[in-house]
């Protein structure tokens, strides 16, 4: 399992109840429901993660999240998860305010662009970050909202959402070493777990 | 030719009649003293009798939902695209148990069967039914097979909320409950265009109120012009534009031609609503739409579904398609919203189609046929 969704295992409580946005083809809830009990749902709209949480059993429901998470009612969860999809987001902030709103607690996984391989190619060649990290050009990325640690940290103040807990995964480039010195120079992604 | 069957269908099926003596009393206080369905099985009840599965019928469905009665059919039973061994329901592993609704025109007792106590024909004499009437005579049957509990109970629009009124009326004799292009109940302009099918019915005068078998009459008219109304709302804009267009049958817009114009659509049309209106009851059409009209999942809980659904035991697969506006998305979204809400296990799927409410019945669909296939496929037996 990716180390990221290892770290958000340890963040979960047994036989809580989830919602997972963006869940991609099911494996942290699966993981979650054969490990820890735990019960709930993952809102998906690309046909092939859903088929792919139905394979697993998974209980998935198509939904649009740019369209809004009204369905759901507030504290309804314990624990709200969004992985690596907050910056594809059209309003990201507004969807910040949904899953604190529906959870009494929240998980957010990020890609820092803030991390210097993307700071230096910006600096030097003097273009958008390309990398195997973010590896898409300008004009087809999904992640059309990106942020550094920082600035993610600074939306959650602004929004009265304190940070519970926090960890950085730097696994795949030089001075991974050193996220944990300068986690929004060295970090790749960052895991936050807020509440209201 | 027997080996003519194509080797993924379940090949050539027997209907077999069931009698039931106990008197049934109807959601509307009326009684009945005994009744008939007329059933299909495909597959091999296992010995724990686990791996049932009971597929209810829509509107103009009945029992014959898989293969061939005949050596020389030429089609085979409306869903079996669906249902045969290695398809969505499949039979190498399920036994699948298909019924002609009470109320029905294909055997099951009907308008069409005498009425015991006058020796004639009910006609529209004939009580009129809920959708839990239905869940009641299939439960009998259930019950008549030996089987205490279904594997699943799967339905496509009417047959959704067949399958919707199980999981609350007997939560613990399903599993799973397949609810495809339905709803909790129907929208005013849904009861419209079946009101205005019913109008037509009536105003045939070969309905005589109801009793045109008496009169050795047929309202083919009035029900084929219902069928057209049906049909329309069962398409979408989009599919019908692309499979028909403006089209010409036959004339011409030439300039100086009187010759009179037909358009594809109305030779199709028509011929749809003549070949129902030749195989179709009318009284039984009435009875379906009206069955559909009264169906209100919430109605008993307050009118709330998410209570209704706190009743539910089972796991829920939904299913709507995209270019659906009679059973449009939004509707099973609501049945979703009430589910995760009562906290049920449910599945949803939105599933991009031109096919309009008839894409529930529609081969070729890879996308739908894989989900509900896999869906199956999870299904513990």
């Amino acid at each position: 399992m990716r180390i990221d969704l290892r770290i958000i295992d340890q963040w979960i409580k047994p036989d809580s109840r989830i919602l997972d946005l963006g869940c991609g083809d099911g494996t942290l809830l699966r993981y979650l429901a054969d490990n820890k009990n735990v019960r709930g749902y993952g809102l998906e709209i690309s046909p092939e993660g859903i088929q792919a949480c139905v394979a697993k059993g998974v209980n998935v429901i198509e939904q649009n999240l740019d369209e809004g998470l009204k369905n759901f009612d507030d504290n309804s969860f314990d624990t709200v998860i969004m992985s690596q999809t907050l910056q594809t987001m059209r309003y990201p902030k507004t969807m910040l305010g949904e899953m604190a709103r529906i959870g009494k607690e929240c998980i957010v996984t990020i890609p820092n662009f803030g991390h210097w391989r993307a700071r230096l190619q910006l600096l030097f060649r003097g273009r958008m970050p390309v990398s195997d990290l973010l590896p898409y050009e300008w004009y087809d990325t999904p992640n059309i909202h990106f942020c550094t640690f920082r600035d993610f940290e600074i939306l959650c103040t602004e929004m009265h959402l304190v940070v519970v807990d926090k960890a950085v995964v730097a696994e795949r480039s030089r001075g991974k070493g050193l996220s944990h010195l300068n986690p929004n120079l060295f970090g790749e992604t960052g895991i936050f777990r807020v509440r209201k | 030719m027997a080996n003519a069957f194509p080797a993924n269908s379940v090949g050539l099926v027997t209907p077999e009649v069931f009698h039931f003596d106990t008197p049934l009393t109807l959601a509307n206080g009326r009684q009945l003293s005994g009744y008939e369905l007329v059933v299909e099985t495909y597959g091999t009840l296992n010995t724990a009798k686990t791996n049932a599965v009971l597929v209810c019928h829509a509107l103009s469905g009945h029992h014959h939902a898989a293969g061939y009665h005949t050596l020389d059919d030429r089609k085979p039973g409306w869903w079996d695209h669906y249902i045969g061994p290695g398809k969505p329901i499949d039979t190498d592993r399920f036994f699948v148990v298909s019924l002609n609704n009470l109320g029905g025109c294909h055997g099951s007792t009907g308008p069409q069967s005498i009425n015991p106590e006058t020796g004639e024909p009910w006609g529209g004499d004939f009580p009129t039914l809920r959708v839990r009437d239905w869940v009641a005579t299939q439960y009998r049957l259930m019950e008549r097979l030996g089987i205490s509990q279904w594997a699943a109970v799967v339905g496509g629009s009417l047959g959704g909320m067949q399958a919707m009124r199980w999981s609350l009326e007997h939560p613990n004799c399903l599993r799973h409950c397949v609810v495809i292009a339905s709803a909790m109940k129907l929208s005013a302009q849904n009861i419209a265009f079946n009101e205005t099918a019913r109008q037509a019915i009536f105003s045939d005068p070969d309905f005589v109120d109801g009793h045109y078998l008496k009169k050795g009459s047929q309202p083919m008219r009035g029900l084929s012009v219902a069928r057209m109304i049906g049909h329309i709302t069962y398409l979408s804009d989009d599919g019908m534009g692309k499979k028909f267009g403006r089209e010409l049958r036959s004339g011409s817009f030439e300039q100086g031609s009187e010759e009179p114009v037909e358009f594809q659509i109305e030779t199709y049309l028509r011929y749809q609503g003549n070949s129902f209106s030749k195989t179709f009851d009318a009284n039984t059409y009435v009875l379906m739409t009206r069955a559909l009209d009264y169906f209100d999942l919430a109605r008993e809980y307050n009118h709330d579904p998410v209570s209704a659904f706190h009743h539910a035991g089972c796991k829920f697969l939904v299913i709507s398609f995209t270019s659906d506006w009679r059973f449009s998305p939004e509707r099973s979204r609501e049945i979703v919203n009430a589910l995760t809400r009562a906290e049920k296990d449910v599945v949803y799927a939105e599933i991009e189609s031109p096919y309009g409410h008839d894409a529930f019945l529609v081969p070729n669909q890879p996308r739908y046929e894989a989900l509900f296939r896999s869906y199956m496929q999870g299904i513990t037996i």
